[in-house]
């Protein structure tokens, strides 16, 4: 009886290992386009993502939550201290992707060759009583050795950038990639998914809604009154008295700050930045797989203002940002909201641009 | 406990810890008919469902998995998706979670605060839980997030709860044993069952806190004490030994994860956990030098983050995972899914010893069913491991009952 069941295992196990197939399949299709087989060991088709600054506040959520999509096959954890601990722990979650550690700068260029998406948390948070433009002076530095790195190794990979405060480091990022003649508008995103998901959520309280029903486009920038939600544009359409508009107006630019200081020095939004960073990761990696109709806010390169990068809603694809979305009609107070932002945001964008060509 | 109360989704309603200025609720919530449908379409965390595995799905939310099902499906499928109001599942649970601010506890709120079986969660420490609230309450997801701070808090945090999981505690350091933690985390855990006795003694109470082999059998005790013990809703969450499992056998056998299911019957710490290896779903055979160098592995995998972390802590982010995921079934189970199967360190008649992990099958009430069928047909090895570890979760166990009887519960 034993016999028999073991013969029947080693049977079964070797038809299962037919089912897997090895590591070496690379089929190139017949318009000479290779079809790389992500399959690692215990991996599933899918693409290659990178944290860099996985072991902080908000990458060891993000990192949780992107080791549970199903979209991803190798996840590379990239930090200056205490990777391996963080990619320990994450490496015995049951899921398909393959998680790998890199650590120190020594190491940034081995985390980052052969990524398809860059999620770039890295950086210091802000305090009570900070701007995210105070966090200027660290997260600069840090955000051009990072991009340097994408620059020279993976080029090609879709950048969703972080990092406060986001108005500068996107236009850092794009001088960087400028100077290496690596820069591609579409492929460089600054992160304003969580300005979307507070504003979901106020105004679905306010209005007794289902929060996940709700959508605001905000457009703009990524601090303060540069994030501009457009209330007149909301689905479900929705009609707000002028107190409303005020309070959910005021509530969504300073949503960070609000945690900032529930926070009193701990730290600033760690979770809800990484469940709004992974919503917009998700979102990118079933553009890159071929999805339609995948529309996002975010902050991009961009002509719909007159401001070399700006945020609305862009649909993405497999090339990145495939259409920006124009801002569509606006009421009088987001006209005078939109004046008001482009001033602030011309600045920091300025300050972002100047850092690099210093 | 059917304990489906729609008054739990009103949104207006004024309560503790309620932060800043906020509008009168002016426009009543829409009332949600969703039909109280089976929640075969929502699969949560990869649970084994039926003893097999079911398509692991996301927290993402509609799109997501509807893209998910997708991959599976014709392009056709895919164009039919649309909207999907009739299949979310009505968020209907509330969630307390003892020990928030922590490092498990952060994490583990993050994904509760993703389920849609949720409408509201409590986040109680002893202090930072403010700011974990209001960081967590800007998702948009539906279920409510309100803090308790302190002690005196604690009464109000467990109110009306369904399932109460408490990661409070403190973590290991390199060289330690789960054991040594004990003195600290025991008196932890008594206080904290003692207010879930008073307040919600019809909860499914989740213990994560180590040592686990110790700590379900001192809430046990306590809850005796009080009068309200239901061995039915009294877990240790062994979980993530069981992700642990999958994962190493798929690592080490080639196999899809998501089709990968090991048992893990025993106790939470060192050679008490016990993979039934010889009962891997999908079936593989394992030399004898596998199932040493896998069960050795499983069996240290804690101390092995515990050592990478060099002292920055324990398993916290794989943790939050598994207890999200017994969280999820223990709420399908609640919400009537009659296929809900995990693994659970409980009160057991499978051995001679008073607790016992083993597969369980999961209700409405609680533990529905042991499943036995796991202790039978076990390989050598397994029966040997299985007799060595009896006397070191013996010890454990009565270690946890002395405790308690050393000094009762206030009443």
């Amino acid at each position: 009886m034993e016999a028999n069941n073991s013969q029947v295992n080693q049977r079964i196990a070797t038809i299962a290992a037919h089912l897997n197939p090895s590591n070496n399949s690379q089929t190139v299709g017949p318009l000479g386009l290779e079809r790389r087989d992500c399959r690692a060991k215990g991996g599933s088709a899918g693409f290659k993502v990178a944290i860099l600054g996985a072991a902080g506040g908000i990458g060891q959520p993000l990192a949780m939550l992107m080791k549970m999509n199903p979209l991803v096959s190798v996840l590379h954890l990239y930090d200056v201290v205490n990777t391996p601990g963080v990619t320990a722990d994450i490496s015995h979650m049951d899921t398909g992707a393959v998680v790998r550690g890199f650590l120190g700068q020594q190491q940034l260029e081995e985390a980052l060759i052969g990524m398809d998406l860059v999620i770039i948390p890295a950086g210091v948070p802000r305090k009570p009583g900070m701007t995210r433009d105070d966090l200027f002076n660290i997260n600069a530095g840090i955000v051009k050795t990072l991009c340097e790195g994408i620059a020279k190794c993976c080029p090609k990979a879709i950048v969703n950038l972080i990092s406060n405060p986001v108005n500068s480091t996107v236009p850092i990022a794009a001088e960087v990639f400028k100077k290496a003649g690596t820069f591609d508008p579409k492929r460089l995103l600054g992160i304003t998914m969580l300005d979307v998901v507070r504003a979901n959520t106020f105004v679905a309280e306010v209005l007794g809604l289902e929060p996940r029903e709700v959508d605001v486009p905000v457009v703009g920038g990524h601090a303060g009154v540069t994030i501009l939600p457009l209330l007149s544009q909301v689905k479900p359409p929705c009609s707000f008295t002028p107190k409303e508009i005020d309070y959910l107006t005021d509530r969504i630019q300073n949503g960070g700050t609000e945690v900032v200081e529930a926070k009193a020095g701990a730290g600033s939004a760690t979770l809800s930045m990484a469940y709004a960073a992974v919503k917009f990761a998700d979102a990118c990696l079933r553009g890159l797989r071929g999805d339609a109709g995948i529309v996002e806010c975010a902050y991009v390169a961009s002509h719909v203002t007159e401001l070399p990068f700006f945020a609305s809603k862009v649909r993405l694809g497999r090339s990145g940002v495939e259409e920006i979305h124009p801002l569509g009609l606006l009421n009088e107070y987001e006209r005078v909201g939109l004046e008001k932002a482009k001033k602030e945001l011309a600045v920091s964008i300025q300050k972002g641009v100047s850092f690099v060509n210093k | 406990m059917a304990a489906t109360s729609a008054t739990t989704f009103s949104i207006g309603s004024v309560s503790v810890g309620s932060r800043g200025s906020r509008l009168p609720q002016t426009k009543p919530s829409a009332a949600r008919f969703a039909s109280r449908n089976s929640l075969t379409s929502f699969s949560g965390l990869k649970a084994a469902t039926s003893m097999s595995c079911e398509t692991e799905a996301t927290f993402f939310g509609k799109e997501s998995s509807a893209a998910l099902r997708g991959s599976f499906a014709t392009k056709a499928q895919k164009a039919n998706q649309g909207s999907r109001h009739g299949l979310q599942p009505v968020a209907s649970y509330k969630v307390a979670i003892l020990g928030a601010g922590g490092g498990i506890g952060q994490p583990l709120a993050l994904l509760i605060k993703m389920s849609p079986l949720v409408s509201a969660l409590n986040l109680y420490d002893i202090a930072n839980v403010k700011g974990v609230a209001a960081d967590l309450s800007h998702c948009n997801t539906p279920s409510q997030v309100l803090d308790f701070t302190g002690p005196s808090e604690l009464g109000n945090c467990l109110k009306g709860v369904n399932v109460v999981v408490i990661p409070a505690g403190v973590p290991r350091k390199p060289g330690m044993t789960r054991d040594d933690l004990f003195n600290i985390n025991a008196n932890i855990v008594k206080t904290l069952v003692e207010a879930v006795a008073d307040n919600c003694p019809d909860a499914f109470i989740h213990i994560i806190s180590n040592p686990v082999n110790s700590t379900v059998p001192i809430a046990a005790e306590v809850l005796k004490q009080k009068g309200v013990y239901n061995p039915k809703k009294l877990f240790g969450v062994t979980t993530l030994d069981v992700v642990r499992a999958n994962t190493f056998v798929a690592q080490k056998k080639n196999l899809k994860l998501i089709d990968v299911d090991v048992p893990v019957v025993g106790g939470h710490a060192g050679i008490t956990i016990l993979p039934l290896l010889s009962k891997t779903k999908p079936s593989v055979s394992f030399t004898d030098e596998e199932v040493e160098q896998l069960t050795v592995r499983i069996q240290n995998a804690g101390t092995e983050v515990v050592e990478a972390k060099a002292g920055a802590g324990s398993a916290t982010l794989s943790m939050a995972y598994a207890a999200a995921r017994f969280v999820e079934s223990s709420l399908r189970a609640l919400d009537g899914d009659g296929d809900v199967y995990e693994c659970s360190f409980v009160q057991s008649d499978l051995t001679d010893l008073p607790f016992f992990a083993s597969r369980i099958k999961l209700g409405r009430n609680g533990v529905e069913a042991l499943i036995p069928s796991d202790l039978t047909g076990l390989s050598e090895y397994e029966e040997k491991a299985l007799e060595a570890l009896k006397p070191e979760l013996k010890a454990s166990i009565d270690k946890g009952i002395a405790f308690v009887q050393k000094q009762p519960v206030t009443a």
